[in-house]
C-alpha cells in the first residue's frame, strides 16, 4: 500500500508540473502567435495589457471564464460538453511520454525528466493518442446539430487518419536508425550531431507536414475553413469549452513541437557544448542545460509552425487527400525501403 | 493489495460495466462511444498482463481507426434511437439464463480451484508482450502466417476498392447513356 502512494505522490507531482508547464506554453504561444502574426503584416500586436502585452493571453481566459456557456437547442449537451474534454485530454497526455532531459542523480535515486519517458511501446503511444484525438473534433461537429460543425469534424477526421499513416511510415525510418523505440534511446542515438534532420531529411519532411495536417495547423487548417465552414466544428462553441478547444490546439502544436525536436532535431543534443561544459552525468547543472537546449529547439519548431501559418495560404480539400495519399504515403515507404538496403549493407 | 491488481480491479469493473451500456443503450453513439470506453478499459487489463504492444494496438487500431469508421457511419446516417421490439419470455432467453447460471457456477469453482493450487508463469513470461519480443517472433518464427495474412489484407483492400468504384463506374455509365439518350 505504502509503495502505491508514493509511485501516486511522485507521478502526481509530475503531473502537476508538465500539465501547468504545457498550459503556460499554450498561453505563451498565443501572445506569440499575435505578436510574430502582427510583425508578418506590419502591425504593432497584443501591447496593452502589461508590459509589452505580456498579460493578453490570461486577460483573454479570464474573459473566456466570464462569457456565457450557450448550448444551441437541438445540441445533444452531453457530448457537447464531453468533445472539448477529449480533445484537451488527448493533448495533454502525449506529454506523458516526453522526455524534457535525460536523468537527475540524487543519492541513489535517478529521477526520469518526464512522466514515463522509458515506457516499451514508446512512440506508438504517441500515434496512439493523436489517433483518439479524432473522436472530439467528430464529436464536437456532430452534437452541435450544425451542418458545418459536422461537416468541419468529419474533414478533420479524414485529414487525421489519412496523414497518421504517413506520419507512421516516416517514424518507422527514425526507429530504423536509432534501434530503439523509447524516446530517451531515439534522442540518445542522435548525439553529437548526428541529428535525424541530417540524416533522414525525407522523413524529417513528411513528418513535419504530417504534423501541420494532425495539429489542424494552416496550411491545413481545413476543419476550420472560416469562407466555407463559418467556424468548422467549434462554431456553436462559447465561453470557456471553446476556450479549451483553443488551448488544446496550442498544446498539440507544444507536443508537435516537442516530438519533432526529440526524433528529428537531436533533443537534447547539442555539439560541443557540453564537452566544454563538462558537467558531470547527473547532475543538476547538466539537467538545467538540457532543458534549455530541449527548451530553444521546441520554441524554434513552434516558431515555423505560427511563420508558416501566417505566411502560406489554405490547401484545398483534394489537393490535402491527394498530398497524403499519393505522395507523402509513397516516399514514406521508399525511405523506409532505402533505410533498410543502406543500413543493411553498412 | 499491490498496484497490478488495484488496476486490474478498476479497469475489470469499469470494462464490464461499459460493455453493458454499450449494448443496453437506444442511442447509437452512447453504445459506440462507450465502446470505445470499453476498449480503453482492456488497454488497463493488457498493461496488467505486460503486453504493452497489444494494448498500443488496441488503441491504435480499434478505439483510433474502426471505431472512428463506426462513428462516421452513425453520424453520417443520423442513426436515431432504436426503436424497441416487443419483448416476449422465449425460448432462446430461458436458454440464456441457464447457460448464464452454469457459466456462473463454473466460475465459481474456477476461482475456488485456483486459490488451492499453485499455478506457475511461463518462462519470460513478462517479456512477451514487448515489441521488441514480439517483432522477433513474427520476423523468424511466424515469417510465413505474417506474409500470408498480409496477402490476404491486401486481397480484401483491393476488392474493397474495386467494389466501391464499380458502382461509380456505373453510375457515369448511366448518366452518359442518359445524355445519349
Amino acid at each position: 500500500m505504502n509503495e502505491i502512494l508514493w509511485l501516486l505522490l511522485i507521478f502526481g507531482i509530475k503531473a502537476i508540473i508538465i500539465i501547468s508547464f504545457v498550459m503556460l506554453c499554450a498561453a505563451a504561444f498565443v501572445y506569440l502567435e499575435r505578436k510574430i502574426s502582427a510583425v508578418i503584416q506590419n502591425r504593432i500586436g497584443p501591447n496593452r495589457v502589461g508590459p509589452f502585452g505580456l498579460l493578453q493571453p490570461f486577460a483573454d481566459v479570464l474573459k473566456l471564464f466570464l462569457k456565457e456557456d450557450i448550448v444551441p437547442k437541438n445540441a445533444n449537451r452531453f457530448y457537447h460538453s464531453l468533445a472539448p474534454i477529449i480533445t484537451l485530454g488527448v493533448a495533454f497526455s502525449v506529454f506523458a511520454i516526453i522526455p524534457f532531459a535525460s536523468y537527475l542523480k540524487i543519492g541513489d535515486r535517478v529521477i526520469h525528466m518526464g512522466i514515463a519517458p522509458n515506457i516499451n511501446i514508446g512512440f506508438l503511444f504517441v500515434l496512439a493518442m493523436t489517433s483518439v484525438g479524432v473522436y472530439g473534433i467528430t464529436l464536437a461537429g456532430w452534437s452541435s446539430n450544425n451542418k458545418y460543425s459536422l461537416l468541419g469534424g468529419l474533414r478533420s477526421a479524414a485529414q487525421m487518419i489519412s496523414y497518421e499513416l504517413a506520419m507512421g511510415l516516416a517514424v518507422i525510418s527514425i526507429l530504423l536508425m536509432s534501434q530503439d523505440l523509447t524516446l530517451t534511446g531515439i534522442v540518445e542515438a542522435q548525439k553529437g550531431l548526428k541529428w535525424n534532420i541530417f540524416l533522414q531529411p525525407l522523413a524529417f519532411i513528411i513528418f513535419l507536414t504530417s504534423s501541420f495536417a494532425e495539429t489542424n495547423r494552416s496550411p491545413f487548417d481545413l476543419p476550420e475553413a472560416e469562407p466555407e465552414l463559418v467556424g468548422g466544428y467549434n462554431t456553436e462553441y462559447s465561453g470557456m469549452k471553446f476556450g479549451m478547444f483553443f488551448l488544446a490546439e496550442y498544446a498539440n502544436m507544444a507536443a508537435a513541437s516537442a516530438i519533432i525536436s526529440l526524433l528529428f532535431l537531436g533533443g537534447w543534443n547539442f555539439p560541443f557544448i557540453y564537452e566544454w561544459l563538462g558537467f558531470a552525468n547527473g547532475s543538476v547543472e547538466l539537467v538545467l542545460v538540457q532543458l534549455l537546449v530541449f527548451l530553444a529547439k521546441m520554441l524554434f519548431m513552434v516558431f515555423f509552425f505560427i511563420w508558416t501559418r501566417w505566411s502560406i495560404p489554405r490547401f484545398r480539400y483534394d489537393q490535402l487527400m491527394n498530398l497524403g495519399w499519393k505522395i507523402l504515403l509513397p516516399l514514406g515507404l521508399l525511405n523506409i525501403l532505402v533505410t533498410g538496403i543502406i543500413l543493411m549493407y553498412i | 493489495m499491490s498496484l497490478t491488481f488495484l488496476i486490474f480491479g478498476i479497469s475489470a469493473v469499469l470494462a464490464i460495466a461499459s460493455g453493458i451500456v454499450t449494448i443496453s443503450t437506444k442511442n447509437p453513439i452512447t453504445s459506440a462511444i462507450s465502446l470505445v470506453f470499453h476498449f480503453f478499459m482492456l488497454v488497463g487489463l493488457y498493461l496488467t498482463l505486460q503486453a504493452q504492444f497489444v494494448a498500443a494496438i488496441q488503441v491504435l487500431v480499434y478505439a483510433g481507426a474502426i471505431m472512428v469508421l463506426v462513428v462516421f457511419v452513425i453520424m453520417l446516417l443520423n442513426v436515431g434511437d432504436e426503436q424497441k421490439l416487443k419483448d416476449k419470455m422465449s425460448f432462446k432467453s430461458i436458454l440464456a439464463i441457464c447457460f448464464a447460471i452454469i457459466m456462473g457456477v463454473q466460475f465459481f469453482i474456477i476461482f475456488n480451484v485456483v486459490k488451492t493450487t499453485n499455478i506457475k508463469l511461463a518462462d519470460h513470461a513478462s517479456e512477451m508482450g514487448s515489441v521488441q519480443m514480439i517483432g522477433k517472433e513474427l520476423f523468424t518464427n511466424y515469417i510465413f502466417p505474417f506474409e500470408a495474412i498480409s496477402l490476404l489484407l491486401l486481397t480484401a483492400i483491393v476488392g474493397a476498392v474495386v467494389i466501391s468504384k464499380r458502382k461509380l463506374l456505373s453510375n457515369e455509365e448511366l448518366s452518359l447513356n442518359k445524355i445519349e439518350d
